[in-house]
């Protein structure tokens, strides 16, 4: 009783009014000053004035939208799981979601329609909905990869997958028997021979479109970027028709090499051209006004400045070519064993190494073709790691270590000029001087 | 006396003049010569890269034709019109299997071009900065993973768990089949929903699954060429906007949309020309039918390089003409298709720096 009785005054103190009426009123207050639309302006008429105009934020969430999107969430997934579980006749989670999506869209726009006007509705809906796509693609592209890896594990942690063939290994065998050795100097081998025909002809050709010019590379240009499009598996008929048919050659390394270089030298050509295109032209003409010719300073000036980008093209190109399937498919042929002439008998690849894994019912089989295509999916990452840290940069854009290099380069050149002009110089000098007078 | 002083100065300001370019070609000449053979030589080399390469390019085209010639002139327009695949025994012709192709590269597109603009929007105006850099790597990354990694996702886990689930298939296909089926392409024939029976096998190896595996290929390609044009929008034209009062969405529809026109029909077409080259990816998912088959969720799908793929190894000659001559159609559709996209992308304002 006595208890009762002081803390009913203690209230009564606290809040001297009936406290039902003010709550409201401060709440939104708080509310004004934290949202930008709703301003009390009959209850603190004089408070408007005096409050600063704030920034308005275009970006982040903020902790209001927050709380609305949560409750959304929680709402539409209720309001889902009663459609599907007690009204309609649905079933399978892959429809529950699509149709939680859509409710979420739509409660979180009603929600946001208490409060806001047409056009601010419409942004914060299609902020969502962006948001939701790109952690679609984002969630794919985890699944992806986190999946290869996972299923492929069982083999990858067996080091003999890396050491064997499939030679000594039947289709029943364990994991503990045969490796995917073979596939994996088979992709080494015809991305090297690739390699040496691709680079230098694919970056003399863009240097030839960049720094010769004319009519003609205008038109090279147009085939080679057509050429882009060419399918892979094109590509490899191409060979077929070229090597195999033609020429009566068998099905061996070289003529797979050779299908991934027709499909990776206008990738190459495309990328490089663009990069010697960004290369300063007042670098060239520098060069050209001291004197040198042109392919000096094509291999001088242009070439050292577009080195990483150059790189970059080429190991893009690389990842694709290495990637490739189906022009493996047709000119190389698949075989179990470790075979190291590429000019002879079949050659399997990487990829080409998953699919016929896969293709097995047998679950080692299966567990074989994921570890392979996860052994290729890190060869194509390496790779790309490599290309954006040589890439990352603009052409003559220097790292911290080259320009220490150049730095220490020029202090050498000073010293030189100070040398020069102290010992060897003194005796001629005054013999030049009296002449020109 | 100013008639013999005039001479002179004349005779003496002749000959300074006259020895002064006489060495000056000649002390000229030999540098300039050796510089002229080098700068000859550096062009002839590169022009001979140049022409190799063009030699390749056009001999793709040349062998392809060749060796198509056979079968072509055997079948005529019937080619276009057939439907089965048989050559040696009946008929063949492209008729199915390019509808298969353009149909796989539609649903592919369908799903691709939404997704890609949404990441690249995502990535150029909503993504916190810090983030922006690891998001484009990723996506990057995510078009440089090898065709045949995306294939055994989709066979092992997008079908069997993420479609088409259990005995019954239950999953999207089976749920758009059931309500929208009175749309005939997500018509499946003998399928009763209230049938025990049912079997998940009518909805698997469809148009639609081998369309989202390859979506999951050319999404990353679309999505990289959009974001670089929409982050070329002009950051003027974008302040213009806030300063008048738009809120975010309303200056992306104002200013980087209608900027990025361009590179959103260029990546989308860039996409399209991916879409429809693709083979691994289908040929693992597909089971290949050799008639027009409109429905999208049903059992049964092909595409002209999955039909290579499939048949090359046990083709007569004749057959590999056959063959050739699909090959040809589907390198000719996607030649017009990427000089569409191309063009498309070089007239917007920003075309060279959308590279793959």
């Amino acid at each position: 009783m006595t208890t009762e009785q002081i803390s009913d005054r203690r209230a009564a103190a606290v809040h001297p009014t009936a406290p039902a009426q003010p709550a409201p009123a401060t709440a939104r207050a708080t509310a004004a000053t934290t949202r930008r639309t709703v301003l009390p302006a009959v209850d603190r008429p004089h408070d408007a004035p005096a409050a600063p105009p704030t920034r308005r934020a275009t970006g982040g969430l903020d902790r209001d939208d927050l709380i609305l999107r949560l409750g959304s969430a929680a709402a539409s997934l209720s309001l889902t799981a009663l459609l599907f579980g007690r009204i309609l006749p649905f079933d399978g989670w892959q429809g529950f979601l699509v149709v939680a999506g859509l409710l979420f869209l739509g409660i979180y726009a009603v929600l946001v329609m208490q409060e806001e006007d047409g056009p601010a509705v419409r942004d914060r809906v299609m902020a969502a909905v962006i948001q939701a796509i790109a952690a679609v693609l984002l969630i794919c592209l985890g699944m992806v990869i986190v999946f290869t890896v996972a299923r492929g594990w069982e083999a990858l942690s067996h080091l003999n997958f890396f050491t064997q063939d499939m030679g000594p290994a039947g289709p029943l065998d364990p994991l503990s028997v045969g490796g995917i050795q073979h596939a994996i100097v088979g992709t080494l081998i015809q991305i090297s021979i690739a390699l040496a025909i691709t680079i230098p002809l694919g970056i003399t050709c863009a240097v030839f479109l960049g720094e010769v010019g004319g009519r003609f590379a205008r038109f090279v240009r147009t085939i080679a970027e057509a050429m882009t499009a060419l399918p892979s598996i094109v590509a490899g008929l191409f060979v077929y028709a070229l090597f195999i048919t033609t020429l009566g050659l068998e099905r061996s390394g070289l003529a797979a090499s050779m299908a991934i270089t027709v499909m990776m030298l206008p990738i190459v050509i495309r990328a490089a051209d663009v990069v010697l295109r960004l290369v300063p032209g007042n670098l060239r003409e520098a060069s050209l006004a001291l004197g040198a010719s042109q392919w000096r300073t094509v291999w001088h000036v242009v070439l050292p400045t577009a080195r990483s980008g150059l790189t970059t093209s080429v190991i893009l190109g690389t990842a694709r070519g290495v990637g490739e399937t189906s022009p493996v498919l047709l000119t190389a042929g698949s075989s179990l064993v470790l075979n190291l002439d590429p000019a002879r008998n079949p050659m399997i690849s990487l990829p080409l190494a998953a699919y016929e894994f896969t293709r097995s019912p047998e679950p080692t089989m299966i567990a074989r073709g994921f570890g392979t295509a996860a052994t290729l999916m890190v060869l194509v990452l390496v790779l790309f790691v490599f290309a954006r840290i040589l890439g990352g940069r603009g052409a003559g854009q220097l790292s911290r270590r080259q320009q220490r290099r150049a730095a220490r380069a020029s202090q050498r050149d000073v010293e030189r000029f100070r040398l020069r002009g102290q010992a060897p110089a003194s005796p001629s000098r005054p013999a030049a001087a009296p002449a020109d007078r | 006396m100013s008639s013999i002083a005039a001479p002179p100065p004349g005779a003496a300001a002749a000959p300074p003049p006259s020895p002064a370019p006489a060495p000056r070609p000649e002390k000229g000449v030999r540098p300039r010569s050796a510089r002229d053979l080098a700068d000859r030589f550096f062009r002839g080399g590169a022009r001979g890269a140049g022409v190799t390469v063009l030699a390749i390019m056009v001999a793709v085209g040349l062998f392809l034709s060749l060796q198509a010639t056979d079968a072509v002139r055997e079948a005529g327009w019937s080619f276009f019109t057939t439907e089965e695949w048989a050559p040696g025994a009946g008929g063949f012709g492209i008729a199915a299997v390019l509808f298969g192709t353009v149909m796989i590269a539609l649903v592919a597109i369908t799903i691709a071009v939404p997704l890609a603009l949404g990441t690249a929007l995502y990535i150029s105006e909503y993504a916190p900065r810090g983030l922006k850099q690891t998001l484009v790597n990723a996506v990057d990354l995510m078009a440089a993973v090898p065709s045949v990694v995306y294939g055994l996702w989709g066979l092992f886990l997008l079908q069997p768990y993420l479609m088409v689930e259990g005995e019954q298939g239950n999953g999207i296909p089976r749920w758009l089949s059931t309500w929208f089926g009175w749309i005939p392409i997500f018509r499946v024939d003998g399928v009763n929903r209230d049938d025990p029976l049912s079997t998940a096998s009518v909805y698997t190896s469809s148009t639609l699954i081998a369309g989202i595996v390859v979506a999951m290929m050319v999404t990353p390609i679309a999505c990289s060429v959009m974001r670089e044009v929409f982050d070329q929008a002009p950051i003027g034209e974008r302040e213009g906007a806030y300063a008048l009062g738009a809120t975010r969405w309303g200056m992306i529809r104002a200013v980087v949309l209608p900027f990025g026109r361009g590179g959103i029909i260029g990546g989308t077409m860039l996409g399209l020309g991916r879409a429809l080259g693709e083979t691994i990816g289908v040929y693992m998912i597909i089971s290949p039918i050799f008639e027009v088959q409109w429905q999208i969720l049903e059992n049964g799908a092909i595409s002209i390089s999955s039909l290579i793929a499939l048949r090359y190894g046990d083709a007569s000659p004749f057959g590999m003409s056959a063959l050739m001559a699909a090959g040809m159609t589907l390198f000719l559709v996607t030649l017009v298709v990427n000089f569409t996209a191309s063009t498309i992308v070089a007239r917007s304002r920003s075309g060279a720096e959308s590279e793959v």
